[in-house]
């Protein structure tokens, strides 16, 4: 057996049964390594949708006169110190009348580039690709599939008050997350 | 003298006793060509090679300044250009390096599809070219957002709003690009790993794979009309050619790889110098909106089509034709692994590759004008020319404010100046009457925002008078039943008497 092992497979039948067995241990401590990881890798797609989220302030009512769209900005509730400017987020606040407002996500509904308004002709238009919005934020033209995302908001004191937390997108926009029981919903 | 070759000799046999490197390698670098492929056809995958060592090199280098967070990534940019001796050659080494990675990389796939390199046996290194390919544009696209400006702010928010249309899991894949909620810290930090780390690290596995298996197969000999390819006979016939009319790889073909490679090299040191790095543009705030953003040149292409696409079918082919593609690409050396390699009998592949390249020069040269845009400042910046202007009522010069004031300018030219929405306007008139222009205005309609509600209707009726000066010489158009009501009642009288 010393002078040639590799001959003699059937003196070897323990140490492969072993081998075997050694890679099984190995596959299972795998298999329990690749839970933490895959855990870490999908926290942030693990987390509920409306955790993200919460009530921020975009401004005093006095900053939005009716009759008027203006451009507001909010610190994303949700985020790092490293951050920075990023978490900064503008959006649009349209003062219909008597509080009534429309908030709007800066992203067009088509790809997410920052939308412009135009007091004038009563327009959003968007630099990527064309998209035009009515005041309302119904689509005018261009590829848009939809109109602007829209956050909902309520009044406390005299601030104005937005539900937001995520980059509003076809999936994840602000209008589709249910901010539940709040008292008074605008 | 000779005690030193021979100090050098006994180090180097002292090296490969333990090593046993030096009888493979040159081997390897000495093994038989076909005479025919030490070309200058056959440089471009090795000068690929050579720009991923210097992508690499670069990189290093980048990363001992560059900071990877959303707060401070910018910042160390600018730090890199301005506040650090030669650190804007180094940024633009690695910009430039990446454009012509991309460009040699995509000529190196042309020639090799060209010239039927993918068919049997070479099946595998094509596949695996294919994901290199995928690696370079992934590379491409992390490191654009790296870059992290105001056009990479944006990008990533094109690459999320991509993402959120996939059905069912849109959400969480948006999530999983961006490591959060919003483009932030995690965002960065995420195409930083897969910029440093993992694409780099397939990157350079592939790579090494590729180049086995070039070694292992033996180089693509020079396609001859005729000359087919059969699995049966295909490798006989290729090593007898090698065995008797080989050249030694090195050096018979290397010099002209090596050769191409220091003038690439040396091209991409020059851009450098003269055009220097690529941004960054402005700060990554998203508060700032005053902004068109606008990707890299390898994905103007696909920006264009974004705006070009029948909005309906847009989100299947988003999701469908990468996929369709990529399939294509992979299936291609099994579908077509046999038959003719040389390109004049081979018209189908040719005309492809035409159709493909002018699609995307076209596509790219599109995108850099994006007429589809809004201008956005053209109502406020490009006034009304005076010959639209001359001898005018008051009414109609009423209407040219109302037409600036309204950003109509912004979709529609007077005289090729303004935007390109929209059709230029010179001569509506000759094309719309008086009521389909207040119809047009008001109503909108073939991609043109309504303006009722944005017009009072006394800007309605100067917009109008000034809309219906736009006709040149021509005569302006008119309703016939109009024409007929206003000029033509006693004739029509007359007719019944």
């Amino acid at each position: 057996m010393l002078n040639n092992p590799m001959n003699e497979p059937s003196e070897h039948s323990r140490r492969k049964f072993l081998f075997k067995i050694a890679l099984l241990v190995n596959g299972a401590v795998g298999v329990i390594l690749a839970v933490p990881v895959l855990g870490y890798i999908l926290g942030p797609v693990l987390k509920r949708n409306l955790s993200y989220n919460d009530w921020v302030p975009v401004g005093n009512l006095e900053r939005f006169p009716p009759g008027e769209t203006r451009l507001a900005q909010y610190r994303n509730p949700d985020g790092t110190p490293a951050d920075g400017q990023t978490r900064n987020l503008p959006c649009w606040v349209r003062h219909i009348e008597n509080n009534q407002f429309q908030i709007f996500a800066i992203n067009c509904a088509h790809m997410g580039c920052p939308v412009h308004w135009f007091p004038q002709s009563k327009l959003f238009m968007c630099p990527c690709h064309g998209g035009v919005y009515y005041q309302n934020g119904a689509r005018a033209a261009g590829p848009p599939p939809r109109g602007l995302y829209e956050y909902k908001y309520k009044i406390v004191g005299d601030q104005l008050i937005i539900w937001a937390g995520e980059l509003p997108t076809s999936s994840t926009q602000a209008s589709i997350a249910n901010p539940g029981n709040s008292p008074c919903q605008g | 003298m000779p005690g030193l070759k021979q100090t050098g000799l006994d180090l180097y046999h002292w090296l490969d006793r333990r090593l046993g490197l030096a009888k493979p390698l040159i081997e390897a670098a000495e093994h038989p060509i076909p005479r025919s492929s030490a070309s200058w056809w056959y440089v471009f995958g090795s000068a690929a090679s050579v720009i991923l060592v210097l992508q690499v090199m670069t990189g290093i280098l980048l990363a001992l300044v560059y900071t990877p967070t959303a707060r401070d990534a910018w910042n160390s940019l600018n730090f890199l250009n301005h506040g650090l001796t030669l650190g804007w050659f180094l940024r633009a080494l690695h910009g430039w390096g990446s454009d012509f990675m991309i460009a040699i990389v995509l000529i190196h796939m042309t020639q090799v599809f060209m010239f039927g390199a993918y068919k049997f046996p070479r099946e595998l290194t094509w596949i695996v070219g294919v994901f290199l390919l995928l690696m370079t544009l992934g590379m491409a696209f992390t490191g654009q957002v790296l870059r992290f400006d105001q056009d990479a702010y944006w990008g990533v928010g094109i690459g999320a709003s991509i993402m959120a249309r996939v059905p069912w899991i849109g959400s969480q894949l948006v999530h999983l690009m961006l490591g959060g909620p919003i483009i932030g810290a995690t965002t960065v930090s995420r195409f930083f790993t897969l910029h440093v780390f993992v694409i780099p690290g397939i990157l350079i596995a592939l790579v090494g794979v590729h180049v086995w298996m070039v070694l292992h197969l033996g180089i693509n000999e020079w396609p001859m009309p005729g000359r087919l390819v059969r699995k049966s006979t295909y490798v006989q016939e290729y090593e007898a050619e090698v065995h008797k009319d080989g050249v030694p790889f090195v050096p018979d073909a290397a010099w002209a790889d090596a050769l191409f490679a220091a003038a690439i090299l040396l091209t991409i040191m020059a851009c450098a110098l003269f055009f220097g790095p690529i941004g960054p543009s402005g700060p990554p705030d998203p508060t700032i909106i005053q902004t068109v953003p606008k990707p890299d040149l390898p994905f103007m292409w696909i920006y264009a089509l974004f705006a070009l696409m029948p909005p309906k079918l847009e989100t299947p082919i988003l999701l469908i034709a990468p996929i369709v593609a990529i399939c294509i690409m992979l299936a291609l050396p099994f579908y077509a692994g046999e038959g003719e390699k040389h390109w004049s009998r081979r018209p189908v592949a040719v005309l492809m590759v035409m159709v493909i390249a002018v699609s995307i020069a076209i596509f790219t040269q599109l995108a850099s004008k994006s007429p589809w845009s809004p201008v956005m400042n053209a109502w406020s910046a490009d006034a009304v020319q005076p010959e639209f202007i001359k001898g005018r009522t008051p009414l109609a010069r009423r209407g040219a404010v109302v037409f600036q004031l309204m950003q109509c300018r912004n979709c529609h030219a007077l005289d090729g100046v303004g935007g390109q929405r929209g059709p230029e306007l010179n001569r509506v008139a000759t094309r719309l009457t008086e009521s389909q222009l207040i119809n047009q205005v008001l109503q909108g309609g073939g991609n043109m925002p309504a303006y009722g509600s944005a017009l009072s209707p006394q800007q309605t009726t100067a917009l109008v008078s000034f809309l219906e000066t736009l006709h040149g010489n021509e005569r302006p158009a008119q309703d016939a039943s109009q024409e007929l009501t206003d000029s033509q009642p006693m004739q029509l009288l007359g007719g019944r008497e």
